[in-house]
């Protein structure tokens, strides 16, 4: 029987998404329109050229049911520019956050929460401090979470890149 | 023009150029500030004719018609800005019934493009999501293969509308011009073949099934591979359903054939379909229109889904067997190994759809003085037959015309399937004319629907593209009404027409004929004498005001779950 349970009704998941595409007419921008138009939802994008190529990877972090998640695969691949779409099964994740901390704050906490997360103090100016940390998406969102605390000025989140293993 | 090939042309050349080594032999359009570069060209050159309409609408949509009706890719032309975005209903809708079809736009200089100048809209920006494809043109030198690629991608794959934005300055500038040159789109292969163990897995239990079914869908006519359907129906017995977009499949008394599904949909084809344990899906896509409630469609069913679209399949109906490939190719793969497989005797299951049909044929009942709607449109299918090329509008009339006209062969019928774009029937009879002159083009309409594009009579007397407009009169927007006399209690918003023109003097201030028909004597009449006119000719039929388009499943009811005549 046409019966596909897990299809129709699965618990949405989280997917990471890579999108090889031709660095062309405006391909970001339909690739931003058609998340919005057939409502999908876009919980990280991050793009960057590949080296020596004509192509740009996109690292789309997305939420969906099954269904939704094999149109959006499906959709993304009709899209003229794009070469090639990736569903990651088993991938190492890296996001990196840049934070700007208030001088007057315990300078030496900071840093050992920074060292903690694979980061470390960038700069340092008469009125703050800026750390960086890269590590994997859930971690570095606990390192925010915790560094709330110190009263940070400024959060710039890079966004997922991601590669499978 | 010889020896054109490695010498340097303006854009505008290239366009031209472009447009005749693609066989382009009529455009569709309208002149403005933005390409009146192009338009100098479209003047000095004798390759193809240019059809001034008097809207971008109806331009893009005569256009459209002209790839309906012919297969080939239909070209437009406009200017930048209103001319534009006028042109985008036309691109919508052409885009929703995967139609081939390349329409170019004039864009403001590049030098002044973001500056808010006259006439600038972010034409790019509006088409991405109502075309397969667009491309702003920025430099001349990347013209000729945006020309060559835009056509290869409307008519490849699925079809559908590429829309080219080209700047006035790209139009002016000067670039060397091969066509024969080729280009490469390492992004873009849409797939033909069909996976070949799929399609026999498929047919191994298409055999076994007790009561498989054809549901044939609009991919059937753009792939051109009817011959193959009807072949493979005959030859194992299945029966067929239609979509409205595939009307003309089968031959319209093809005892095979249970008629249109969908929402006005024959009895019997939703019966087929709710009841069936095999459907066989060739390039339709499980519409909304068709499928009724979902999570009670066809559970009985096993899928087959045949489309050149990966993301058709699975997209409402995940099928057991998904085959992706071009279905002209697909057919030819699957009657190759038809005959290796013992087709089990569907005549039981036939039999009980032709019970169904019994049951409730397809019927209207002649009952009031004023002509009935239905009537006049089987009468025309009488008189006219496989001679005419029908197009409609949008609403009751085109229901009933899906119902009633006995639809012979593919590409016998234009109709705005999935966009429902009301305003369409006049440019496509102008566009199916000027397609196949040798055909009488009809477009049946109602009282409404005609007003939308009523300006175009003048094109068609300019142009000498005589066709029939069919205007079934109720005073009312019907389909609206029907739906608020079955389910808002009769409260009529915004639905009576009940000042109109007089639409014969209207036509004939156009240059065309125009009648006005209350019976059926007159009707043929007015008929045959539109047909000798040779003109564009209106023949208004004052119809019974409150018929209704049935059967009907109403929105959020089972396929199965039909109003039928008689119902209150």
């Amino acid at each position: 029987m046409n019966n596909f349970k897990d299809f129709y009704n699965s618990e949405e998941k989280r997917e990471v998404l890579s999108v090889v595409v031709i660095n062309k007419e405006s391909v970001l921008s339909r690739i931003v329109d058609l998340f919005s138009a057939r409502g999908y939802n876009i919980d990280s994008l991050t793009v960057a050229p590949i080296p020596d190529s004509e192509y740009s990877r996109i690292t789309i972090i997305t939420v969906g049911r099954a269904r939704v998640i094999d149109q959006i695969v499906k959709q993304l691949n009709k899209l003229v520019p794009v070469l090639k779409v990736t569903e990651h099964k088993d991938v190492i994740e890296k996001d990196t956050v840049l934070i700007k901390v208030p001088i007057d704050q315990n300078l030496s906490d900071v840093d050992v929460l920074a060292r903690a997360y694979n980061g470390a103090i960038q700069n340092v100016t008469e009125n703050a401090i800026v750390i960086s940390a890269t590590d994997e998406p859930k971690r570095i969102a606990n390192f925010i979470k915790i560094i709330e605390k110190y009263k940070p000025l400024e959060i710039v989140r890079s966004g997922v890149v991601a590669m499978e293993r | 023009m010889k020896n054109k090939e490695n010498k340097k042309l303006t854009g505008s050349q290239i366009v031209i150029e472009a447009l005749h080594r693609e066989n382009t032999e009529v455009v569709f359009g309208y002149p403005g500030g933005a390409i009146m570069n192009v338009y100098d060209e479209i003047y000095k050159q004798n390759y193809f004719q240019h059809i001034l309409t008097k809207h971008e609408q109806a331009a893009v949509h005569a256009a459209d018609a002209y790839a309906r009706s012919t297969g080939k890719v239909g070209v437009a032309i406009v200017t930048s800005g209103p001319g534009f975005t006028n042109a985008v209903t036309g691109l919508a809708t052409a885009y929703t019934d995967s139609i081939p079809m390349v329409v170019i736009s004039g864009q403001v200089p590049t030098a002044v493009i973001g500056t808010d100048a006259f006439q600038e809209i972010d034409a790019v920006g509006i088409s991405r999501s109502c075309t397969k494809h667009n491309f702003l043109v920025n430099d001349v030198k990347d013209l000729t293969r945006v020309m060559k690629i835009a056509f290869h991608i409307a008519s490849s794959g699925r079809p559908g509308p590429v829309h080219i934005d080209l700047p006035k300055d790209v139009t002016a500038d000067l670039a060397d011009f091969n066509y024969e040159q080729e280009f490469d789109l390492p992004t873009y292969k849409p797939t033909t073949k069909g996976n070949i163990r799929q399609i026999k897995a498929a047919l191994e239990h298409i055999s076994k099934a007790k009561r498989p079914l054809l549901y044939v869908g609009g991919g059937a006519v753009l792939s051109n591979c009817y011959e193959d359907i009807r072949e493979f129906a005959h030859q194992t017995k299945i029966p067929v359903v239609e979509t409205l977009m595939a009307r003309g499949i089968m031959r319209s008394d093809d005892e095979l054939l249970f008629g249109m599904l969908g929402m006005h949909g024959e009895y019997a084809a939703n019966m087929a379909m709710s009841q069936t344990d095999m459907i066989i899906c060739l390039g339709a896509r499980f519409d909304d229109r068709v499928t009724g409630r979902l999570d009670v469609f066809a559970k009985k069913a096993h899928v087959v889904h045949v489309d050149i679209d990966p993301a058709s399949i699975a997209k409402i109906v995940k099928p057991n067997y998904p085959i992706v490939g071009d279905l002209a190719i697909v057919m030819k793969q699957i009657l190759e190994h038809t005959k290796d497989f013992e087709f089990n005797d569907y005549s039981p299951w036939v039999d009980k759809l032709h019970g169904f049909r019994k049951e409730h044929p397809l019927r209207f009942k002649e009952d009031s003085d004023r002509l009935k709607p239905q009537w006049v449109i089987q009468r025309t299918g009488e008189i006219l037959g496989d001679d005419a090329l029908i197009s409609t509008d949008v609403g009751q009339h085109q229901m009933w015309t899906a119902q009633f006209y006995p639809f012979n062969y593919p590409r016998q019928w234009m109709t705005s399937g999935g966009l429902g774009t009301m305003g369409v029937g006049l440019p496509y009879a102008m566009g199916v004319k000027r397609g196949n002159p040798d055909k009488i083009s009809v477009n049946f309409t109602g009282d409404g629907s005609i007003m939308m594009n009523i300006q175009e009579i003048i094109t068609c007397t300019q142009y000498n593209l005589p066709h029939i407009n069919i205007i079934l009169n109720n005073n009312y927007l019907g389909m609206v009404r029907q739906w608020q006399t079955r389910f808002y209690e009769d409260r009529l918003a915004e639905t009576i027409l009940d000042t109109q023109a007089d639409f014969k003097m209207l036509c004939k201030s156009m240059g065309g004929v125009g009648y006005k028909v209350h019976t059926k004597e007159e009707f043929d009449k007015a008929l045959k004498d539109a047909v000798d006119s040779n003109k564009p000719a209106m023949i208004e039929v004052i119809v019974d005001r409150r018929e209704e388009v049935l059967p009907m499943v109403p929105n959020g009811h089972a396929l199965d779950e039909m109003l039928l005549l008689g119902d209150k």
